[in-house]
């Protein structure tokens, strides 16, 4: 398999786990959560300051349709990770010998 | 997992952030000897990947669910030290883009999923491969042992924090208990997803795989010396 194949694939799956597949994924409160409302420190949580982000809980704001909501924040976290971390593994990796002649 | 704001006091989250911050640094450099160009654009789609998988949460029964947490997979693929920039990429996005988990709390989320995960993840990884048959055929099954074991020993630490800097006083014994037993159910799906992760990647291309490479070259040796004789 190719490199441009191998990749081209890998993004494809994580755009349908994250546009697609997350409806599905269960709402139920996760392990941490859990254990703090049983033992009783839940209500110590505060609400994030970023709680009013367009894209907060995974839900785009202004989009009613749930399977949309969070299909397009699910996507555009997918592409913003994309671009972040390549760009900053691309400068911190080593460079190959023929670079640096460049 | 994932910590919001006020469960862990002000000078806890602090000592945490000191720690996430330091071990950003040391892996910024550790990176630089993992990454090339063919394995960057890897390391850039493994973060993704992650980032994608938390979105998944899986029912564990009682009402309560998990996801991959991923420090164990992305060790697998791309290295330690790339791992803990992937996980640190993930939760800072999370976190100021999706308001999953705090903003005082990024240093304890990247401490327990960027720092425990990938530090014991990859150190059960490594210590499966000293012990196991040396092929290539191993390599899926340890990885998925490794996340195993990172789940529980992420919500331990956790608990030490709690323990240290918890904001309400709660009776330890019953959250240390809640904590390793969710956790270990939460960490057999970790152990699914990374082990049938993993065993794809190896399949298609075992050379993309960090903690396969030793595997590829003694392969590549005994073909060769086989080849001589």
């Amino acid at each position: 398999m190719t490199n441009r194949r191998f990749f081209a694939i890998a993004l494809l799956v994580s755009l349908l786990v994250a546009g697609v597949a997350s409806y599905y994924a269960s709402a139920h409160p996760d392990g941490l959560e859990y254990v703090a409302e049983q033992t009783g420190f839940i209500d110590s949580a505060e609400d994030s300051p970023t709680s009013e982000s367009p894209l907060a809980d995974y839900q785009t704001s202004g989009v009613d349709d749930a399977r949309i909501s969070g299909g397009v924040a699910g996507v555009v976290g997918v592409v913003v990770m994309l671009v972040l971390s390549t760009g900053l593994f691309w400068v911190v990796r080593r460079r190959e010998p023929a670079d640096s002649d460049a | 997992m994932h910590v919001p704001d006020g469960f862990l006091d002000a000078p806890t989250s602090v000592a945490t952030g000191v720690v996430a911050a330091t071990a950003v640094a040391v892996s910024l450099r550790g990176a630089r000897r993992e990454l090339d160009d063919r394995t960057a654009p890897m390391a850039g789609l493994v973060a993704t990947f992650v980032f994608a998988a938390q979105m998944i949460n899986f029912p564990v029964g009682a009402g309560t669910s998990g996801h991959l947490m991923g420090g164990a997979l992305a060790a697998v693929l791309v290295g330690p030290w790339t791992a803990v920039l992937c996980l640190s990429v993930v939760l800072t996005v999370q976190a100021l883009l999706m308001a999953d988990g705090g903003i005082t709390a990024i240093g304890t989320n990247i401490t327990l999923i960027g720092i425990v995960t990938v530090a014991v993840g990859w150190g059960v990884f490594v210590l499966l491969r000293r012990v196991l048959p040396k092929t290539v055929a191993m390599v899926a099954p340890a990885a998925a042992i490794a996340a195993f074991v990172s789940v529980p020993a992420a919500a331990l630490v956790f608990t030490g924090l709690f323990a240290v800097g918890g904001n309400v006083p709660v009776d330890l014994g019953a959250v240390v208990t809640a904590m390793l037993g969710w956790h270990t159910v939460i960490g057999i799906g970790e152990a699914v997803v990374t082990g049938m992760v993993i065993a794809s990647v190896v399949s298609a291309r075992p050379d993309l795989v960090h903690g396969a490479r030793p595997l590829l070259a003694e392969r590549e040796l005994l073909t060769r010396k086989v080849q001589v004789t």
